[in-house]
């Protein structure tokens, strides 16, 4: 980034200020980029349900598309841009440099190198099965799973060398996510147990953890420093976070075989997966309330600020995407939702309208105080609101969609029946999807502006942020 | 420094006993599941077709497992434990954009269907939104010795030429010839070993189950109920039109069989199925499933009466009872 430091570079804590800069923002500008590929992929595939035979030929047919668009959404948009916020988050909360900023570019590359060595696999038909985000082959597995090795590095130290008594609330959430995943990244990998049925219920486990506890975590994480910041206000209670970290720990990974009920794994797992599904209301209704309470009175500020809006609508994703996954884990809805687009709808509600909205909440939020750099309000204005009308239309034209189709079913119609009855819900799907697809067009502006652009003075109503700028 | 170990360390120290317990342990016990009786391993060349399968993502619209569930059972039993031993990666699925292939190869087993199926689905299925593989195939001029051009509908055929499968096709082909689900016993099924909620095998419960249709008020509702089964089981090769598709898939429109005053023949082919037919001094390759072990009598009477009704036939009406008759008479 060469025009992101002030010319009085000699000081070395602005040193230290220019260095996180450019690590943050290149996991942005990475994370971006990656948005954008993964979310076209997604927009080929939506037209293709109206127009089966566009795009004909062993390397644009769907099936090797929609992997590489889940994972490319994954590993290469959600893990690099919540990863950037965790460094910039771990070192302003701490008070301290970054451990290691070679760590954090090492691990910036190895990030990419898989994103990109695991797209290019599955184009080319070198797929591990479809193991739900971990089709990659074992080998790129192994090169993600050194990219979170070197960030779980990188992040321990950092807040090992804070010069705060305490650890703020937010590392824990980011620490643990990470240092997680790495289990999670082991268990998917490693084979001996892995054959047959018991594959399936490690793919159970697998896919619900990678989501629930790494983005989930980092996003809240996240949340507990970007809200605080914007408000000018502590967070609501430091005990419920605390008590909802402890919680989600302990819940989360026991729900995954909910992604397998009525199947032949043993009936118990799948019980008690429905159980602890109920159980995550616990950790979901905490966290969403310690939020909302400490937003309490100043809600109208979104008018001003959009970065909270983003993170308003975050939270909200959250809470009514991770409630919907409770309700869905009922056998008797389960019945009905199950396999069909509903389950789309949901993880559009979340690793959208939760994830997604999060980052560009804390994207906005931190990255002009890092960089002194600003978007436009015009920018932010057309990038929310195309997002947000963009993923309505997606997610409630899905979820209407997937529940005719699942009642097709239950009503014995021909299956064919099920397939016409989507069509125009996967048109209106599509119509969602392109303006959310759009929108990441100013989102990639908006980045620019605020890495390479000219505009150093902060637009007049983000003031406040650069008041707290360090 | 021990804030740290305690939060970080601490934590993961929990979920590594977590991810041990709900990931790693079932994988132990369940991977050890042994194979169900009739579950067979794959020969090398439906090894290849399966790797086929899961290099071009068919299981994202397809997936592999029937529920316990009534509306399941038009794919077949509910799958059991047994099933999946040889099934590495496992290939379940979490959407059914398309149907459920668990036992495709018993419920379409026309190579002829599934050639031209691949090569184009809406030759066969006009509203299907399945991609073509049509890069699984060449366009010869002339089909090399004991191969079989693919008997393609003039609309979708090339302009020149005949259309043969490649060995990523056949390798294919062989695997989903494969996916035929085995007999559970009955004891098994008792047992509760596949879960309960009317996790009774179609073949045991189908003869039994339409007692309430055949009291139904006959006519209209009738006709409605054997329209869709027919929709449901037959129209993939026989088409809506009942013209069937010329050279593949005998019409129904104007059969002979269909159209004969004694029904015998047409409920013994739709109980029974058929191989190597010649209908019309046409002969047809691809074999005709049978159908008698996964719909009762009333269904089939009902489907029956449809195509003795429809497209201009003229077939005297049959009954569940002589469905029941013929069924009894064996194959």
């Amino acid at each position: 980034m060469p025009q992101m430091a002030t010319a009085h570079s000699s000081n070395p804590v602005k040193q230290d200020d220019r260095a996180l800069a450019q690590i943050f923002a290149a996991y942005t500008i990475s994370a971006a980029a990656w948005l954008l590929f993964a979310t076209f992929v997604g927009i080929l595939l939506a037209y293709k349900f109206g127009a089966p035979e566009f795009g004909s030929g062993a390397w644009l047919t769907f099936g090797r598309l929609r992997p590489i668009h889940t994972n490319a959404t994954f590993y290469g948009w959600a893990s690099i841009a919540l990863v950037g916020l965790a460094y910039y988050v771990a070192v302003r909360s701490c008070r301290t440099p970054l451990y290691s900023t070679r760590l954090a570019w090492a691990g910036l590359l190895l990030f990419n190198v898989a994103a990109l060595a695991g797209t290019i696999a599955l184009d080319l038909g070198y797929s591990a099965g479809d193991l739900e985000y971990r089709e990659w082959p074992w080998q790129i597995r192994l090169i993600f799973l050194a990219a979170l090795l070197v960030t779980a590095w990188n992040l321990v130290g950092t807040v090992a060398r804070r010069s705060t008594d305490d650890i703020y609330l937010s590392n824990w959430y980011t620490m643990g996510g990470v240092l997680w995943t790495c289990i999670i990244a082991v268990v998917a990998i490693l084979p001996w147990y892995q054959y047959g049925l018991g594959q399936v219920s490690v793919s159970g486990f697998y896919m619900h953890n990678a989501v629930g506890m790494w983005f989930t975590p980092l996003a809240l994480g996240m949340f507990y420093y970007a809200l605080p910041r914007l408000l000018n206000r502590p967070i609501y209670s430091y005990a419920l976070g605390v008590f909802a970290f402890w919680t989600n720990l302990v819940f989360y990974p026991i729900i995954g075989s909910h992604h397998f009920l009525f199947s032949p794994l043993p009936w118990w797992l799948q019980t008690t997966a429905i159980v602890f599904s109920v159980a995550m209301l616990v950790p979901v209704l905490g966290g969403t309330a310690n939020f909302l309470l400490t937003m309490r009175g100043r809600f109208g500020q979104m008018r001003d600020s959009y970065p909270l809006a983003f993170i308003f609508v975050g939270v909200i994703g959250y809470l009514v995407g991770s409630s919907q996954g409770t309700v869905e884990a009922f056998r008797s809805l389960q019945a009905v939702w199950h396999l069909t687009n509903f389950t789309v709808g949901h993880s559009h509600l979340t690793m959208y309208g939760f994830v997604t909205f999060a980052i560009w909440g804390g994207t906005y939020a931190l990255l002009p105080a890092a960089t002194n750099k600003y978007p436009s309000q015009v920018g932010l204005a057309l990038h929310f609101w195309m997002a947000l009308v963009g993923s309505f239309i997606y997610v409630i034209s899905l979820s209407i969609g997937g529940t005719i189709q699942g009642l097709d079913w239950v009503h014995g119609l021909p299956f064919i029946q099920s397939v016409i009855d989507m069509q125009p819900f996967y048109v209106w799907r599509g119509v969602g999807g392109l303006l959310m697809f759009l929108s990441h067009f100013v989102f990639a502006w908006n980045v620019w502006q605020m890495t390479y652009g000219s505009s150093a003075r902060p637009a007049p109503k983000l003031a406040h942020i650069a008041e707290d700028a360090a | 420094m021990n804030k740290l170990v305690l939060i970080a360390g601490g934590s993961t120290l929990v979920y590594a006993g977590l991810a041990l317990l709900m990931g790693v342990f079932p994988g132990i016990m369940l991977s050890d599941t042994p194979p169900g009786p009739g579950v067979k391993p794959l020969t090398p060349l439906e090894a290849e077709g399966r790797d086929v399968y899961v290099a071009n993502g068919c299981s994202y619209c397809h997936t592999q497992q029937v529920r316990p569930l009534a509306q399941d059972k038009v794919f077949g039993r509910p799958s059991a434990p047994g099933d999946f031993s040889y099934q590495t990666p496992e290939l379940l699925g979490s959407e059914r954009t398309g149907p459920d292939l668990s036992n495709i190869g018993a419920r379409q087993p026309s190579a002829v269907w599934q050639y031209i199926h691949l090569y184009n689905p809406r030759a066969v299925v006009p509203d299907s939104i399945m991609p073509s593989f049509d890069w699984m195939f060449d366009v010869v001029d002339k089909a090399p010795a004991g191969v079989s051009p693919v008997p393609l509908p003039k609309a979708y055929a090339p302009a020149h030429g005949v259309v043969v499968p490649k060995h990523e096709a056949q390798a294919l082909l062989a695997y989903l010839m494969s996916l035929k689900q085995a007999p559970l016993p009955a004891s098994e099924m008792a047992s509760g070993t596949a879960k309960p909620a009317g996790a009774q095998a179609p073949a045991a419960s189908a003869p039994a189950a339409n007692g309430k249709d055949a009291n139904a008020p006959a006519g209209a509702q009738a006709s409605a109920k054997g329209q869709q089964l027919f929709s449901a089981n037959c129209s993939a090769c026989h088409q809506e039109t009942g013209e069937g598709l010329p050279g593949a898939f005998p019409a129904l429109k104007g059969n002979a069989a269909v159209n004969d005053a004694n029904p015998s023949t047409h409920m013994h082919v739709v109980l029974f199925g058929l191989e190597g037919a010649t209908v019309g001094g046409v002969k047809y390759e691809s074999a005709m499933p049978e159908f008698g072990s996964t719909l009762s009598d009333a269904d089939i009477a009902d489907i029956i009466n449809y195509e003795r009704s429809s497209w201009g036939n003229h077939g005297k009406p049959v009954t569940a009872q002589d469905v029941a008759a013929e069924r009894a008479k064996g194959k």
